[in-house]
């Protein structure tokens, strides 16, 4: 066992009516890989990661994630990964300690076990002024910080996060990154979706999806040397100007 | 000029929001309001915009008072809210529609105004808001603030979640708006997109440090930043953090910016250190300062 993969993903469609959405994409990850999926707005990543997470079913083809098949374990699938959406990552009108309980329970973890998440925690983010505060009046980057926290309590071999840093500023993003830094390092898969171009440099591979179809795949170097510029961003620029 | 705010303070309960800020927008200026989350931003643009009252302080937006001629302003201005503001349940089209009707005019009236960024969710005009993706959400709500032709657009985060084209294209729009007089006041997470900026404010604790044209602001950095490479930037980053004579640390793209405590300082002594915790393929190298490391340098 040199490289394993733990997302397979081959030909995974989703329609909407007439409308294709996520359009015959085959791919993979490897174990503890940061994997960027990348994309133009309305491309289609969030509607492929929620196949990819058990919550909506794909129109066609196959995908396994954690050794998983979406089709038929779904359930599975959701025990073995963590989640951030991109709208939604914690509840505002709970404190961050009840947050915390909340979604260890939601994991089934035992209270003695969330109990001892959560001293970590505090200590690792350094929450102790904060953890009886809602969690509706705290900024945007520190709400993001904790949610990570929060979606790698039950310790999932795989995390999906759905624009974790969008509108969160320049100090605050990277000390999300170094978060994601290290949960790779621990071994944890990271399945990430981002508009910042400088944070595509952080994967070890990327994708871009162009309406529905992942247009290019590769390390952001790869990326920079097929296209001949210097910038993830003009990769970026090309790609989807190219396309029209 | 076409937003003036003078001596501005807003608390809620014990905390202080807005700290006697004061500053100008002339009028066609792009005015940026730069800082991190909560550094009271969105405060000043409900306060301009007329949905909230200053605790102290005058401003006034297009020549009117936000206070006695609040009315005058609200026709005058548009805003797009950080927090999206559209009707989920109605389609595209009957949203951009609903914005035109209450400000009295139509979408074929100002069309060419919206027409860059309408262009790409056009094809999805009947389609419901809630069903939008995120960016394409952010496209629409844009939409909707300018279809009245407004003279002051105020922007609160309005690339957020938006691509990198769109964002660029957005960007070129806005110049456009400008050349016709538009006073546009934005904030804006993006860095390079505060360099866009004719003159930003950086604001931190609700307080402005420091107005001026981005290039001036980026002169005033105290030391040189140097870009760093090596084969692993987890443990790169970690070992630069641990080095005794390190200031600043952060991922930067492909490299990480460094500063050094010292005034004059030997790359050898530290791409030695680097070798020894073994790290392989190590770059060191002066690079240019941006208004990025500016502002985590005020914001530190
Ligand atoms: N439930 C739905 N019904 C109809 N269309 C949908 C539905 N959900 C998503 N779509 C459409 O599918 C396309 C892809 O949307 P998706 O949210 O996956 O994009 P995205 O790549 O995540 O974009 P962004 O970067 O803006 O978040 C869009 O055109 C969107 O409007
Ligand atoms: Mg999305």
């Amino acid at each position: 066992m040199i490289e394993t993969n733990v997302i397979q993903v081959e030909n995974l469609t989703k329609k909407f009516g007439d409308f294709i959405a996520v359009n015959a994409i085959t791919f993979e990850v490897k174990r503890g890989e940061i994997f960027g999926f990348l994309g133009a707005n309305g491309a289609g990543k969030t509607t492929a990661m929620k196949m990819l997470i058990g919550i909506s079913s794909p129109t066609s083809g196959n995908a396994k994630v954690a050794d998983f098949d979406v089709f038929t374990n779904s359930e599975d699938i959701k025990k073995n990964i963590g989640y951030m959406s991109q709208k939604f990552a914690l509840y505002d009108d709970l404190t961050v300690k009840e947050n915390i309980t909340f979604f260890g329970g939601i994991y089934g973890l035992s209270r003695k076990k969330i109990e001892e998440k959560r001293q970590l925690l505090v200590e690792e983010l350094g929450l102790q002024n904060i953890v009886n505060e809602l969690v509706g009046s705290l900024p945007l980057g520190w709400k993001q910080k904790i949610a990570f926290s929060v979606a790698l309590l039950h310790e999932p071999k795989i995390v999906f996060l759905d624009e974790p840093t969008g509108g969160v500023d320049p100090i605050t993003r990277r000390q999300f990154w170094e978060m994601i830094y290290k949960a790779s390092n621990n071994g944890t898969t990271v399945f990430v979706t981002t508009h910042y171009m400088d944070e595509a440099e952080y994967c070890d591979r990327v994708s871009i999806m162009v309406e529905g179809k992942i247009e290019a795949l590769d390390t952001p170097k790869k990326l920079k040397e097929k296209f001949k510029v210097n910038s993830m961003n003009d990769v970026f620029l090309k790609l989807a100007r190219n396309i029209e | 000029m076409s937003i003036i705010i003078k001596n501005i303070n807003k608390s809620f309960n014990q905390v202080i929001a807005v700290n006697d800020v004061s500053f100008e927008v002339k009028k066609g200026e792009l005015f940026g309001l730069i800082g991190p989350d909560g550094a009271g931003k969105t405060t000043i643009f409900r306060i301009l915009t007329t949905l909230l009252f200053a605790d102290k302080g005058f401003a006034k937006v297009a020549g009117f008072d936000v206070i006695k001629d609040y009315k005058k302003i609200r026709s005058n201005v548009g805003y797009m809210p950080g927090r999206f503001s559209l009707y989920q349940d109605l389609t595209v089209e009957e949203n951009l529609t609903f914005f035109a009707t209450i400000f009295g005019t139509t979408i074929e009236e100002n069309y060419d105004l919206i027409k860059d960024i309408y262009i790409q969710i056009e094809p999805f005009k009947n389609r419901r808001a809630g069903k939008l993706s995120g960016g394409m959400k952010q496209k629409l709500a844009l939409s909707c603030a300018l279809i009245h032709k407004p003279k002051v657009l105020f922007l609160d985060e309005p690339t957020t979640g938006v691509d990198p084209v769109s964002r660029k294209e957005f960007w070129e729009m806005l110049k456009r708006l400008q050349q016709k007089g538009i006073t546009i006041l934005v904030s804006t997470p993006y860095m390079d997109e505060a360099a866009l900026c004719d003159r930003i404010a950086l604001i931190q604790n609700g307080k402005i440090l420091q107005i001026d044209d981005p290039k001036e602001i980026v002169k005033h950095f105290p030391t040189t930043i140097y870009d760093i490479k090596a084969n692993n930037i987890y443990k790169l980053l970690l070992a630069l953090k641990e080095y005794k004579h390190s200031y600043s640390v952060y991922p930067f793209g492909e490299f990480v910016h460094y500063t050094d405590k010292r005034d004059a300082f030997d790359t050898k002594e530290l791409f030695q250190f680097l070798k020894d915790k073994g790290l392989n393929n190590i770059i060191i190298q002066p690079t240019e300062t941006t208004i990025e490391d500016t502002f985590m340098e005020l914001a530190k």
